[in-house]
């Protein structure tokens, strides 16, 4: 089998026999296949591209997850808040995380990395698996083809998004694709990742035996889990938790568990042996008018994913490996296989198919691949196995009043718009309406949101929170009992006490209706926020007043002081 | 058409009430009343109009949406499927974050509709469970369009004071919100806007209209403690059993928390 160079377009059929070669076929049966994976560090800053010397770290879920070398310089590693981060580097650029655009950017090293194998899975962005079967026997061995593929990478990263220090990249070669994982990992830490590993056939176990157990986690997130419970039962190396009688894990952890031992003692899950490749549960669509923009497709692609799930669901079955075909009226054509440990969602689908059109047409700082607009969309289950309830549907379950639900919001984006369909998530934060932020639907993963926090959030003002809290802050004048306006000192000492709102400064003196005595106040509470930075530093006071209206109405404001300004923040509604 | 009118108009009708009706059906399919029209084409679309009209009576153990234990003196029956309820006076947004909470907790869907100021933070510590709340920020040409979408999926929906329906647009709502036993929230202008009047009185009334009349903060002083609880005085009156005006006091938020 011979590589040709720059074979974007095959026919999804013959992938279906590769794999199905590449899976069980030639040598014993059973045997594990042997696999070359890609895994490059801080891949959401290289993703972002900051000159070297610039610090600069990705945020998720308010914890670091990537960082520049000038930052990791400064002491910012992943894991740190956001806090902790900037009181190590001030100067520390942060960035929300952005998986499309990590794919999007992904998108160039795949690119080069077609052309010496045919057959890449994506497993997320910076981490890519190639089978070696056929690659390695073309390009002259293991070793010779895990070299090339280091320098292709890095060709392809320092050229194609003009990153200018040395990306560290792992490349290693092993029995399994979850193997070849954890050997990536581990060349990525040995030595900046200057020389790929290429452990022999068989000899994996012997290699990851003394790892720490803490590397499952680049797993996933059960994985994750489970290390901890390891770790707390004294088993630190993954050798040591190989050792363990397999019936015994099998008991204790489940199926889950079972199947960690196994890498962990060199035997790779076998792919499934389905008899017939499951030829009939792929599905497709055309679409007339073509679809010249990203968001058009990705919403068909959407249905499409919707259709998948549920045919695998009727059977049973889950997939774990799945191609996505996309195609152009210009004759153009790309596919691309999708992995993931545990089965895909049809949300999470959805979301693949999306990142590979947005790198495959180019947006950002990636280069259009395409010409014309997508008129063909088709997914391929390349993987299926029973499903063992790891499977969500969207909204985190398949309720079928969640499934009403999102059919619905479905058809109102395309009567507003994909991002005018919002969902609240959590994110923390001082003022009322910092704590909760709307994104939408598309871009979240339902099933894994975060809608509670661990309350309370330090500085935040204790409980309840106000009703409604006003998008534009309006001003308003908060007065004395000789009408002079009131103001908080540097000690946070207000200079004397408010007896009266005047809720709508503009409308003059005669506008004396919004005027409203102060029935009682609370406060105030002091805020001083980025106090070292020149930019973003906010000092600001809060005020709650209780005002006094007609006929036993009272009402409650939360009301901020900011550069001598008094401003209606929040209303307790 | 005795049976639809009954199904479509009652909340708790009895089904004892509703037998004749339900006797009547399948002497009109079968053509007992009218043997001489119709073919077998036009009975089977009879049938199927009558089906249709009927489906809501087997489904009379779901008409009506649970409220948290707190609410019970205020909905002593909980949220009538397919009714109106609308909220006035200062607190109603509270009020409606409470009336939400049974209802996402207990598996329900909620939509919210021109109700950008709602303070989320607010709603987890009324009881709203977020992970079924979804928020559409629709601009008020195709509000219209949105709102019957999600009248037709979600068991909640709340209109928010950005948006203000006229009269036949409500009037379609409410007709449709009936027949799919959808609940429909409406919160009015909120007193602290000021500028705008409400004249949403053009439509049809709501079935309940929760109005709170008094309200009082307890906690903050003269610069000391802060904002823990508020005493609410809710009138209570509209249609379908509540038709006698009622005054509950509530705590809301309640101090215990």
């Amino acid at each position: 089998m011979t590589p040709p160079p720059g074979s974007v377009v095959r026919d999804p059929g013959e992938h279906l026999d590769l794999a199905l070669q590449n899976g069980r076929g030639g040598g014993s049966e059973g045997a594990p296949v042997r696999t070359l994976a890609v895994c490059c560090a801080d891949w959401p800053v290289v993703a972002i591209g900051p000159p070297a010397d610039r610090p600069v770290a990705v945020m998720a879920a308010h914890r670091v997850i990537a960082a520049s070398p000038a930052a990791r310089a400064e002491g910012v590693v992943a894991g740190l808040r956001r806090r902790e981060a900037q009181a190590r580097c001030p100067s520390v650029e942060l960035h929300d995380s952005d998986e499309s655009r990590d794919v999007r950017a992904f998108e160039a090293v795949l690119a080069a990395l077609e052309d010496l194998a045919p057959r890449l899975e994506v497993v997320e962005a910076g981490r890519c698996l190639v089978p070696t079967r056929g690659p390695s026997r073309y390009h002259g061995g293991d070793r010779a083809l895990a070299d090339k593929v280091l320098a292709a990478v890095r060709r392809a990263v320092e050229a194609e998004l003009d990153v200018a220090w040395p990306v560290t990249v792992g490349v290693g070669i092993a029995d399994g694709p979850r193997a070849a994982g954890l050997v990536a990992d581990e060349a990525r830490r040995r030595a900046s990742g200057a020389a790929p590993i290429v452990v022999a056939p068989g000899a994996t176990a012997g290699f990851l035996s003394p790892l720490p157990v803490s590397r499952l986690e680049v797993l996933g997130r059960e994985p994750a889990e489970l290390v901890d419970v390891l770790r707390r039962l004294g088993l630190r190396t993954l050798g040591r938790f190989a050792a363990l009688e397999a019936p015994d894990v099998l008991a204790r952890f489940g199926a889950r568990g079972a199947d960690l031992h196994q890498l962990a003692s060199g035997r790779e899950r076998l792919p499934p042996l389905v008899s017939a490749a499951p030829v009939d549960l792929r599905v497709s669509m055309s679409l007339d008018p073509p679809a010249d923009r990203v968001d058009r497709a990705a919403f068909a692609a959407k249905a499409l994913a919707d259709e998948l799930h549920r045919a695998l669901g009727s059977r049973g079955l889950a997939c774990s490996r799945v191609l996505v075909v996309a195609g152009t009226d210009a004759g153009d054509r790309i596919e691309r296989l999708w992995r993931a440990d545990g089965a895909l969602s049809a949300a999470a689908i959805a979301q693949r198919v999306r990142w590979q059109l947005e790198g495959w047409l180019g947006s950002g700082r990636t280069r259009s691949r395409a010409h014309g607009g997508v008129d063909r969309l088709e997914l391929v289950p390349d993987e299926v196995r029973p499903d063992d309830g790891l499977q969500l549907g969207f909204w985190g379950g398949t309720s079928e009043a969640g499934e009403r639900a999102l059919r619905a919001l479905a058809r109102v984006q395309g009567l507003v718009g994909a991002d005018r369909v919002l969902v609240p998530e959590w994110q923390g934060g001082r003022a009322p309406g910092e704590r909760y932020r709307l994104v939408p639907i598309d871009a979240v993963d339902l099933s894994a949101r975060t809608t509670t926090g661990p309350e309370p959030w330090p500085g935040s003002l204790p409980a309840p929170s106000p009703a409604v809290v006003w998008p534009e802050p309006r001003p308003v004048d908060v007065l004395d009992a000789a009408g002079r306006r009131v103001g908080v000192g540097g000690r946070g000492l207000i200079s004397s006490p408010p007896t009266s709102v005047r809720l709508n400064p503009g409308a003059g003196p005669a506008g004396a209706a919004g005027v409203a005595s102060v029935r009682a106040w609370a406060g105030p509470w002091c805020v001083d926020e980025r106090w070292w930075d020149a930019v973003g530093h906010r000092r600001r006071a809060r005020l709650q007043v209780v005002l006094a209206g007609p006929d036993g109405h009272e009402t409650a404001h939360l009301l901020t002081l900011e550069d001598g300004r008094w401003w209606l923040e929040a209303t307790y509604d | 058409m005795v049976a639809g009118e009954l199904a479509s108009d009652g909340g708790a009708v009895p089904r004892e009430q509703l037998r004749p009706a339900l006797r009547a059906v399948p002497s009109i399919t079968r053509g007992s009343i009218d043997p001489v029209r119709g073919d077998r084409s036009e009975k089977l679309a009879r049938l199927r109009e009558l089906a249709g009209d009927l489906s809501p009576l087997t489904l009379a153990r779901e008409r009506s949406l649970p409220v948290l234990s707190s609410l019970e003196e205020l909905l002593p029956d909980g949220l009538q499927r397919g009714s109106t309820v609308a909220f006035r006076g200062a607190g109603s947004t509270t009020l409606a974050q409470a009336v939400m909470a049974g209802p996402t907790r207990a598996g329900s869907w909620a939509a919210c509709v021109g109700a950008s100021t709602m303070g989320w933070a607010a709603a987890v510590e009324a009881g709203v469970e977020l992970e079924r709340v979804a928020v559409i920020r629709s601009d008020e040409g195709r509000a219209p369009a949105v709102l019957a979408a999600l009248v037709d999926a979600f068991d909640l929906v709340l209109i928010g004071p950005e948006h203000r329906p006229d009269g036949t647009e409500m009037r379609r709502l409410v007709a449709r919100a009936r027949e799919r036993g959808a609940v429909l929230l409406k919160l009015a202008d909120h007193p602290g806007r000021g500028s705008r009047v409400d004249g949403g009185g053009a439509g049809p009334g709501p079935d309940v209209e929760l109005v709170c009349e008094s309200s009082s903060w307890s906690g903050p002083g003269e610069g000391w403690g802060s904002l823990l609880a508020r005493r609410v005085t809710i009138s209570v009156r509209g249609r379908r059993g509540f038709d006698r005006p009622r005054r509950v006091d509530l705590w809301l938020p309640s101090p215990d928390r």
